[in-house]
């Protein structure tokens, strides 16, 4: 009985994985493996890739500008969630539940509404048509978690820790940041993981502020290979970019899984 | 006095009046400190969520073409609200949000339930069932195109074995609908099924082993133990789903561009924007849904919280 049920489990449980997991290998496959990939012969070869290489201001450009975006948001949420984390959870100041309210606020504004104004406001301050006004902007739609996970991280380090470094001579403001962040750090690590793959794979807001074709990231470049060619699309080539897309993400989050995980069970999720 | 001296505790004599001081300047830097951590975040929060929402409302009351100068016109952007293409992208969008919100927690919750218990080899399981969620909603929109639309796919190679010849999986609004309700659910179960597995597993085990000593089978115990208890969590899935899903754009503008009449509201937003280059007119449909989207999002929140108590 038992043995049946654990084998009626593994028997459901590897079917739907190959079901979940067919279409990424299958495109995984095809990108290296069609008559188009091996120079016309049915076989093995990197031409699609070679194809997408050559794309518009070529892939190398789309992925600089991705990987440019990306170390933005990443860099500016972390800095600015770690250091809003901690005054939020250990220092008192004027106005502190007002901005903590305000930031979560971010969170029942759905965010394709406020992009249009956002765009006029980034004329406004020369960031239009930038990767780093874009990479702002995404890291200002991560806050809220990011926030809220920071100022948990930090409420859950003990008291005495903070202490001792205090007393050991530390102000509040310098060595006592090299104990705290130690502490810290898997937090740092899922509030980064988050916004890595918020900004590496966003979609809409790089299509409306990035009006020049040699800025555009890695999704809007391939929409454009997608939609641009009219009649005949390049199949192949596109899988090739899906891939060369994807595929960071996944290692990514292969090697971070555990970070990831936090982020669901710390209640960080229900704001 | 020498005896009340002596009676104090220690401690009680200790705030002297320069050690008060000391404090009161320690608490003094460290609100200074607090204003100055905190500011790197209140400037962000200021300048990118607060502005530009106060701006939102302001040009909806303006006519302000996408280039050339703006001018105060009362509520006449207002007007798109009634646009029949706008009232065909309500109703388009309320139909993919029901659609989905119910196929996608369907699901959702069988795998949670199929990979809540620790047992050997469930990890692999979680992991595979998780991955297409780390994809980015474009990519695996550009994915799906390709498998939709190349011959030799597996999705094809299957509907032909199956004899049932060749399916336009695009080709009209109820086949995008569904196919596009297909991509989300692969795309987003794992996701969804993490969330759910998290509030299983939060239920105390105590619990079935009661409702099984008292003869419940396991519908019953679905029914009447499950169910209930996960009622905070189904209902964040809820809230999750739904913006989603009212907000869908990548999904509808790369497989389909919108046509067939699958053009969702926020694909109408950016049509007003950027092809007519009416950003009032397009503010003004986004005030509407953000106070639409503020109703349904504060309804749920007060559903979550009475199920949390």
């Amino acid at each position: 009985m038992s043995r049946a049920r654990t084998a009626g489990f593994h028997v459901t449980g590897s079917a739907l994985a190959v079901l979940f997991l067919l279409p990424m290998l299958w495109t995984l496959y095809s990108s290296v493996n069609s008559r188009r990939a091996a120079g016309g012969e049915p076989g093995w070869g990197v031409d699609n890739y070679e194809r997408l290489a050559d794309y518009g201001s070529g892939v190398g450009t789309y992925l600089l500008n991705t990987v440019v975006v990306a170390v933005v948001a990443v860099v500016v949420t972390v800095v600015t969630t770690t250091l809003g984390g901690y005054a939020l959870a250990r220092l008192r100041f004027p106005g502190h539940n007002l901005l903590f309210l305000v930031t979560l606020a971010i969170l029942m504004v759905p965010y394709t509404t406020i992009l249009v104004p956002l765009y006029i406001l980034l004329g406004w301050i020369g960031l239009q048509n930038s990767l780093i006004g874009l990479g702002l902007v995404l890291a200002m739609f991560q806050l809220p978690f990011g926030l809220f996970m920071m100022r948990s991280s930090f409420e859950a380090l003990p008291r005495e820790l903070e202490e001792a470094a205090l007393i050991d001579g530390c102000t509040p403001g310098s060595a006592l940041w090299r104990v705290l962040l130690r502490g810290v750090l898997p937090g740092i690590v899922t509030v980064g993981l988050f916004s890595f793959l918020a900004a590496w794979n966003e979609f809409v807001a790089p299509l409306i502020f990035l009006t020049d074709g040699s800025k555009f990231t890695l999704p809007v470049a391939l929409f454009n290979l997608q939609s641009g060619s009219l009649g005949s699309v390049d199949f192949e080539a596109l899988q090739a970019g899906v891939v060369t897309s994807a595929l960071p993400c996944v290692v990514v989050f292969l090697l971070l899984q555990r970070h990831y995980v936090r982020g669901f069970t710390s209640g960080a999720l229900k704001g | 006095m020498a005896t009340v001296t002596r009676t104090r505790p220690p401690t009680s004599t200790r705030p002297t009046p320069p050690d008060r001081r000391r404090r009161a300047t320690i608490a003094g830097a460290r609100r200074r400190l607090g204003i100055l951590y905190a500011s790197p975040m209140a400037l962000l929060v200021v300048v990118l969520f607060v502005i530009p929402l106060v701006l939102m409302v302001w040009m909806s009351f303006n006519h302000w073409p996408l280039l050339g100068a703006s001018a105060p016109n009362g509520v006449e952007n207002y007007s798109a609200l009634q646009d029949p293409l706008f009232l065909r992208a309500i109703v388009f969008t309320l139909k993919y949000t029901a659609v989905t919100t119910v196929v996608l927690g369907l699901v959702a919750f069988g795998l949670a339930l199929l990979v809540q218990e620790s047992r050997p080899g469930v990890g692999v399981y979680r992991t595979a069932l998780f991955l297409p969620s780390v994809v980015g909603l474009a990519s695996t929109s550009l994915l799906f195109y390709g498998l939709f639309n190349t011959e030799a796919s597996p999705l094809n190679e299957l509907v032909r074995f199956l004899g049932l010849g060749s399916v336009d999986w695009l080709g009209s609004t109820d086949n995008a609908l569904a196919s596009t309700v297909g991509m989300i659910t692969w795309r987003f179960a794992g996701f969804y099924m993490l969330i759910l597995m998290t509030g299983l597993q939060s239920i105390d085990p105590m619990l079935y082993e009661a409702a099984r000593a008292d003869g419940a089978n396991r519908w019953q115990i679905l029914w009447r133990v499950t169910l209930p208890l996960l009622r905070p969590t189904l209902a964040l899935t809820m809230v999750l789903s739904l913006t989603g899903s009212l907000l869908a754009f990548d999904q509808f503008f790369i497989l389909t561009g919108g046509r067939h009449e699958t053009a969702t509201v926020v694909i109408s937003v950016y049509r007003e924007a950027f092809l007519s280059q009416d950003l009032g007119r397009a503010a003004a449909v986004s005030v509407a849904i953000l106070a639409v989207l503020i109703l349904v999002n504060g309804a749920q929140l007060r559903l979550l919280r009475r199920g949390g108590r």
